[in-house]
């Protein structure tokens, strides 16, 4: 009796949590008319005209291509400087270091609608207006102090004897950084990049505020429910099970260290 | 050709870490620095390494101020308490990577390398990463490393505080051999006195951000130059007492007393502190010249062979240190043997007195 509840508990949650998933890729197989007609558990008429459409179409597809370009411009943009950043965070001690390190955080607790119009307003002026690099200087106000908080938490975690025994063996810094230390907090630069991504990836508002056509991210796409030919649920299906594919994939990668980026890298 | 420190300071904050010292290392010995934890082992260290500036004062190096020069330009090497190496390199690059920065040729890395590890008994792990071996091995990289460079001045932070019994000994017998080839000034630091005569040499003692003493190990031992050297070198720590001399007899109270030494009979009648160390009384008459003192045991730790019994003689907390168990009840009373011969007595500016 206990052993069967032991399983019954965790497996209703999972379930519970895979049903929105399962629904989703369920109805992207599904022609719009079953969707919207009876209810059916799996697809009766299995079609794969949803997938084909987004291939082919390209104000599907280039939603995609633009998504990926600003957050790969993103993340490496936040990383790179978060790196330096965050090793002086953890090995110096300056005035006011502390509560540096602190605002950077006060960062993220603002919503991005608050930074929506001045954004909009400064790009505008500035021509950066529709492009992918506005996207992702936009998303690098709150992807760099989380990038920062992170990679310090894994750096604070390498002794500083460490950097010493290196200088002592005739390492200038430099070369010390780059042979030595980013290799060693090579688990801790992942799970930063995978933070940065995962943000810039589901983030919706900023995007498609700084937006129209040339640099149109997929999520904007998507909200698009309704077009000349009616509604379209079965291709906006295939279009989200599409935009869960790269978590997935980048979440493959740091699943080891994962628990570690959502403590900051304080574990 | 050593290292000297002229008055050389360290204050951080409000708190001074090293008060002003001067201290001269020669060349090619092995220097002991011995003290507490706190007492500014590792400060001193790191300041001879130039990882540290001094507040004030000069470090000279083989005649030359180095006093600021980054530790990429002197011939220092340095080992850690805790076990520091590169954790994305095998054992064999770790101990080249000195080597490697110093465009050292690819034949002359591999050769000396591996007499490196032949010597620190690491031939077997050379491509293993340091992570896949026990503490003791990964300490023998960081000294490989350490000595492979043939620098001019080898820095041991106290590298066998976090091994086990029976690697720190194992280790702590090759001690001496590694370094005896090098030529390299050596020093190390301990917080065990132990440590510091089983590996010989010279030792400075600190005390509190000062070094209370330096001179060869034996002759600090035996013949402590102050009370403070007394107290470092001595574990348990060395038992205490004022004491009164009034004509030839040093009186610890009006009922005990003992006659001075012949040396120190025309020494000036006044309060002396005596220093005893724990061994020097035993809990069993001996043939030596013995006084007897009736006093109360406070604590008795007993090892598989040693008693190291704490207490109370005469209003002075004692510890007294012999072979053999001796169980002993709380509160109980016994007779205690001071071997009055072995004492030391320190004026009242705690010099020790010799005459």
């Amino acid at each position: 009796m206990s052993r069967s509840v032991k399983w019954l508990v965790p497996t209703i949650y999972i379930l519970f949590l895979m049903l929105p998933i399962y629904w989703l890729i369920s109805m992207s197989f599904k022609t719009t008319n079953e969707i919207l007609g009876a209810f059916s558990l799996w697809p009766q008429e299995f079609t794969l005209e949803n997938y084909k459409k987004i291939f082919t179409d390209p104000t599907w597809y280039n939603g995609y291509i633009n998504s990926l370009i600003y957050v790969v411009i993103n993340t490496v943009i936040s990383v790179s400087v978060a790196l330096p950043a965050a090793y002086a965070f953890s090995r110096y001690r300056f005035l006011g270091d502390k509560h540096l390190f602190f605002w950077l955080l006060t960062n993220r607790m603002a919503p991005p609608a608050v930074f929506a119009l001045p954004f909009f307003q400064l790009y505008s002026a500035t021509g950066l207006f529709d492009t992918h690099i506005a996207v992702a200087l936009a998303h690098c106000l709150f992807n760099i102090p989380l990038a920062v908080w992170i990679l310090e938490g894994f750096m604070s975690g390498v002794p500083k004897e460490l950097d010493e025994t290196a200088y002592l063996d005739g390492y200038s810094f430099w070369r010390f950084f780059v042979r030595i230390f980013i290799p060693t907090i090579a688990a801790g630069i992942g799970v930063a990049m995978f933070f940065c991504f995962m943000y810039s990836w589901v983030e919706l508002l900023l995007a498609k505020t700084l937006t129209s056509v040339n640099a149109k991210p997929i999520a904007a796409t998507m909200t698009r429910t309704a077009s000349t030919s009616g509604y379209e649920l079965g291709l906006l299906a295939a279009a989200g099970t599409l935009t869960i594919i790269p978590g997935a994939f980048v979440i493959y990668f740091v699943r080891n260290y994962i628990a570690r980026g959502f403590a900051l890298g304080r574990v | 050709m050593a290292i000297e420190l002229k008055g050389v300071t360290k204050v951080v904050g409000t708190e001074t870490h090293i008060y002003p010292t001067d201290l001269r290392l020669e060349e090619g010995a092995f220097n002991v620095l011995l003290g507490t934890t706190l007492s500014g082992k590792t400060t001193l260290l790191r300041l001879m390494a130039g990882l540290e500036l001094p507040g004030s004062g000069e470090i000279w190096f083989n005649g030359e101020n180095v006093t600021g020069v980054p530790v990429q330009k002197r011939s220092v090497s340095m080992v850690y308490q805790q076990f520091i190496n590169y954790p994305n390199f095998t054992v064999f690059d770790n101990i080249a990577s000195p080597l490697r920065v110093a465009c050292v040729a690819r034949s002359e890395i591999n050769s000396r390398v591996e007499n490196m590890a032949g010597l620190l008994k690491l031939d077997n792990f050379l491509g293993r990463q340091p992570a896949e071996l026990s503490g003791g091995q990964q300490q023998r990289i960081a000294i490989a490393r350490a000595l492979v460079k043939n620098s001019n001045l080898v820095l041991l932070d106290e590298p066998l505080a976090n091994l086990d019994y029976k690697l720190r000994e194992e280790l702590r017998d090759e001690m001496p051999r590694l370094f005896a080839d090098t030529g390299a000034t050596v020093v190390y630091t301990t917080t065990e006195p132990l440590e510091a005569l089983m590996l010989g040499g010279n030792t400075a003692t600190l005390y509190q951000g000062a070094v209370s003493q330096y001179g060869n190990t034996a002759t600090c031992y035996r013949q402590p130059a102050n009370l403070k050297t007394a107290k470092v070198f001595s574990d348990p720590p060395i038992n205490t007492a004022q004491v009164t001399k009034r004509g030839e007899r040093f009186y610890l109270d009006d009922k005990i007393s003992w006659v001075a030494p012949t040396s120190l009979r025309s020494l000036k009648d006044e309060v002396y502190t005596v220093g005893l160390r724990p061994h020097h009384l035993s809990l069993e008459d001996s043939e030596q010249e013995t006084v007897s003192i009736e006093a109360e045991v406070e604590i008795a730790e007993l090892s598989g062979s040693e008693s190291v019994v704490h207490l109370n003689v005469r209003g002075n907390a004692w510890v007294s240190e012999s072979t053999g168990i001796h169980p002993f009840e709380m509160g109980q009373r016994t007779n205690v043997y001071m071997q009055v011969a072995q004492c030391l007595y320190f004026d009242h500016t705690h010099k020790l007195v010799q005459i």
